[in-house]
């Protein structure tokens, strides 16, 4: 019997999202993708001083507004011919207020975002607002081992306020910090600063380690047959992000299906519209040749997300992706994780491949950089600059590509006369959640959700476990709007 | 003693979550006791619809918004977060769906506007349009008060602007609000509480001696007053220097970025370019 689904909103996430899925005897047999609100970033951002997109774009996204001030920050030192000028202080500060943003992010996700799927939070607390109405009927986590992962949610809420006080000592403030600019920082490096900045770190490393990573392992014990549902696309992409002094912390690089790696080229991203609401002429066009032609009544169209593409191939962004990137290429630190953790599940790489494989590579991510940061502290030097003076361009194109804690970000540029012309921005979610391509092949979560069993219509747990594994950033997706047709049949997520 | 239980439905139209995120940053009260506890002896919020905190979603989470604008008349406090997107009768944003027909942002801020106690309006966005609402403004946005003058909704407004807007700020104005009820705050002439919102930055700035002395900061990174590179503490009304942000770490100027002025009702385009100096125009408008 074919039933349909629909879920408006999804809630728990960034942004605006709403599902609708098509089930036949049980089984998810058709998902597409759009989202609920379109601000037009793109568009506003025409005719600026190209100074203010950084602090302009960060306000796309206020839970990873640093992943937007990274970028445009990166963006704007290329078009001003500042790239191989940064001081090293200026990128290690960069980095270590990016990081901070990327573990109150990480830690979010899971306990506030996510946990509510899998941890009965009304059995500990009451049948209270904002803890119910809910789905019900598949929470297994009970007893102590619930109340413990309850008194973690409550906990993390600490831990996560401080991850933004520990950035806003470098960053000034956040949301949308104010320390991150073309040429680097605008904070002065003072010794007192580095151990302030290490103490903070120092308590989240221990939450981390002692709360973030086992609760995760405790609640993929008791949900395990997740490691099977929501596989996806396996095709895994990385821009690579951090860029230190020494290199970077996250690797670039496409991985396929059977691990394989090729080397990342940012010309072979293409953003198709054949689904999108925009005109037909600008599908398959790179971001730097990129249009944002609005045409909401085009007929085909169920979506305001473009559809990127890897040379053709559709990609999933995220820690999922970076992780594997990191593995396959042979980082030590990032294989060591990996592997205690599958061993604990007498588990391979294929299981990474799925909701709980989404949840095991963002908390031990968030460990990697934390670590990191540590390192990062260490080596800088107070007394030398943080910032080289930047002057606008008359004329200039710039690409700033980095990884946001939702996986990998892009920003386009082009100068005229000194002012911006033309401002393009792919976010991960834009992959991810991307409708289907000029070839008809669906986005990445629309993949993740094709071929779930759906146990109970009312309560489609699998759904929402799916989609929120994706850490899906709606606001971040600029191009999205799902104004008029929600057709039937029709999965949209943005 | 009984509980006043203060239902609060919080909306988010076009805007991007940031003040809600900034909410989680408060430290006294902190988040868990705002959901959870008396804010106050014998009065205590109910936070009944957050989307990016709340446990339910699809269909139950909407039938909360219409059961409490019908049965808590004049009961409840409507947070909106985000500016209200009016083009194509507010197509281009909806909070969900209800009868198979999308629930616009706009009509969901109207429909609970009019019931409420008090509506607040949270950040720049919905104070006063914000971003989403900078030229060319392609989706019409609006802000709150606009949007309920144009349907002669009468319930008192209270704008609380910040890109982000700092906890203390809302945590403050319901406080005034639990204590001593909404007719007991005191709002500027455009709708802030004259508690956060009296004093110009430049008047509290640490940096302020060195602009009477004459020493500016050149270009970014440097120490002195920052208006040379574009500080628009000289015509912004917050309490910043002195409440700092985020536990009180930090705040722009101490982090050596000028003020961007995000809580003035001209931001950002009457606030950019962000690093050019201020002219005289500017500082005249301030004196208005």
């Amino acid at each position: 019997m074919v039933t349909k689904i629909k879920i408006d909103p999804i809630t728990r996430i960034e942004g605006h999202l709403a599902i609708e899925a098509v089930v036949d005897d049980g089984v998810v047999k058709e998902a597409n993708s759009a989202g609920t609100l379109f601000r037009g970033f793109e568009i506003i951002l025409q005719g600026r001083d190209p100074r203010d997109a950084n602090r302009l774009t960060q306000r796309i996204c206020g839970v990873c507004p640093t992943a937007h001030a990274t970028a445009s920050a990166l963006c704007l030192d290329d078009a001003f011919g500042l790239t191989d000028k940064i001081p090293d202080n200026g990128k290690l500060i960069r980095a270590l207020i990016f990081g901070s943003n990327f573990l109150q992010s990480h830690i979010l996700h899971f306990y506030h975002l996510a946990a509510l799927d899998y941890v009965d939070a009304a059995g500990a607390i009451g049948d209270v607002a904002p803890f119910v109405p809910r789905y019900e009927g598949d929470y297994r986590v009970t007893g102590e081992v619930n109340a413990e992962l309850v008194n973690h949610y409550v906990r993390a809420l600490d831990i996560r306020r401080k991850c933004q006080e520990m950035l806003s000592i470098f960053g000034g403030k956040m949301p949308h910090n104010v320390g991150t600019v073309p040429g680097g920082v605008t904070e002065q490096l003072t010794e007192d600063k580095i151990t302030n900045f290490l103490w903070r770190l120092n308590e989240i490393r221990d939450f981390i380690d002692n709360m973030y990573v086992p609760d995760v392992i405790a609640v993929a014990k008791a949900y395990s047959d997740y490691f099977e549902i929501g596989k996806g696309c396996k095709r895994l992409l990385a821009y690579g992000g951090f860029d230190l002094p020494a290199g970077q912390l996250f690797k670039s690089g496409v991985v396929s299906p059977d691990l394989e790696h090729e080397a990342f080229v940012k010309e072979n991203i293409a953003e198709d519209v054949k689904h999108s609401w925009y005109a037909d002429s600008g599908s398959g066009k790179n971001p730097a040749q990129g249009e944002t032609k609005p045409e909401p009544k085009k007929k085909e169209a169920y979506s305001f997300i473009k559809s990127p593409r890897y040379s053709g191939k559709v990609c999933e962004l995220g820690p999922l992706a970076r992780m594997v990137n990191n593995y396959v290429q042979g980082d030590e630190t990032t294989k060591g994780l990996v592997d205690s953790v599958l061993g604990e599940f007498g588990a391979g790489v294929d299981a990474l491949y799925s909701v709980l494989g989404r949840h095991a590579a963002r908390a031990l991510e968030a460990k990697l950089v934390a670590d990191a940061m540590v390192d990062w502290l260490t080596a800088l030097k107070p007394g030398e600059p943080t910032i080289i003076e930047s002057q606008i361009p008359e004329q200039g194109e710039g690409t700033g590509l980095t990884e946001a804690p939702r996986g990998a970000v892009g920003h386009w540029m082009t100068v005229k006369d000194k002012k911006i012309a033309r401002y393009q921005v792919i976010t991960p979610t834009a992959w991810n959640a991307s409708p289907k391509d000029d070839k008809d092949q669906p986005g990445a979560v629309e993949q993740a959700l094709i071929g779930t069993k759906v146990k109970d219509k009312d309560n489609p747990f699998e759904l929402v476990r799916i989609v929120r594994a994706f850490d899906p950033c709606l606001a971040c997706s600029v191009h999205l709007l799902d104004a008029r047709g929600s057709k039937l049949g029709v999965f949209r997520a943005v | 003693m009984a509980v006043t239980k203060y239902p609060v439905i919080w909306l988010q139209g076009a805007g991007c979550t940031g003040c809600s995120v900034s909410v989680l940053n408060a430290v006294s009260p902190r988040i868990q006791n705002l959901l959870l506890d008396e804010l106050v002896p014998g009065h205590q919020l109910n936070l009944m619809f957050h989307a990016t905190i709340m446990a339910g979603q699809g269909e139950p989470v909407i039938e909360v918004l219409k059961d409490t604008e019908e049965n808590r008349k004049g009961g409840y406090i409507l947070v909106v977060e985000g500016a209200i997107p009016t083009a194509e009768g507010g197509a281009y944003g909806s909070i969900g769906e209800r009868a198979g027909k999308h629930l616009t942002i706009q009509q969901s801020v109207e429909d609970l506007g009019k019931n409420a106690l008090l509506t607040i309006a949270l950040g720049t966005c919905a104070a006063f349009g914000g971003i989403p609402a900078a030229k060319p403004n392609p989706t019409a946005c609006k802000s709150v008060k606009a949007v309920f003058d144009e349907k002669g909704i009468e319930t008192l407004v209270v704008n609380i602007p910040g890109c982000p807007m700092h906890p203390d700020w809302f945590v403050g104005t319901v406080s005034v609000v639990l204590f001593s009820g909404a007719e007991a705050l005191e709002l500027d002439e455009l709708a802030r509480p004259k508690l956060f919102f009296g004093q110009l930055i430049h008047e509290n700035c640490p940096r302020r001696a060195d602009f009477d002395k004459g020493k500016f900061a050149q270009k970014l990174g440097e120490p002195g007053c920052l208006y040379k590179v574009g500080c628009k503490g000289h015509y912004t009304y917050a309490d910043c220097p002195v409440r700092q942000w985020n536990n009180g770490v930090s705040w722009c100027v101490k982090a050596g970025s000028p003020c961007l002025g995000c809580v003035e009702p001209d931001f950002p385009d009457g606030t950019s370019p962000m690093y050019e100096k201020i002219t005289l125009e500017d500082m005249i408008w301030s004196q208005k």
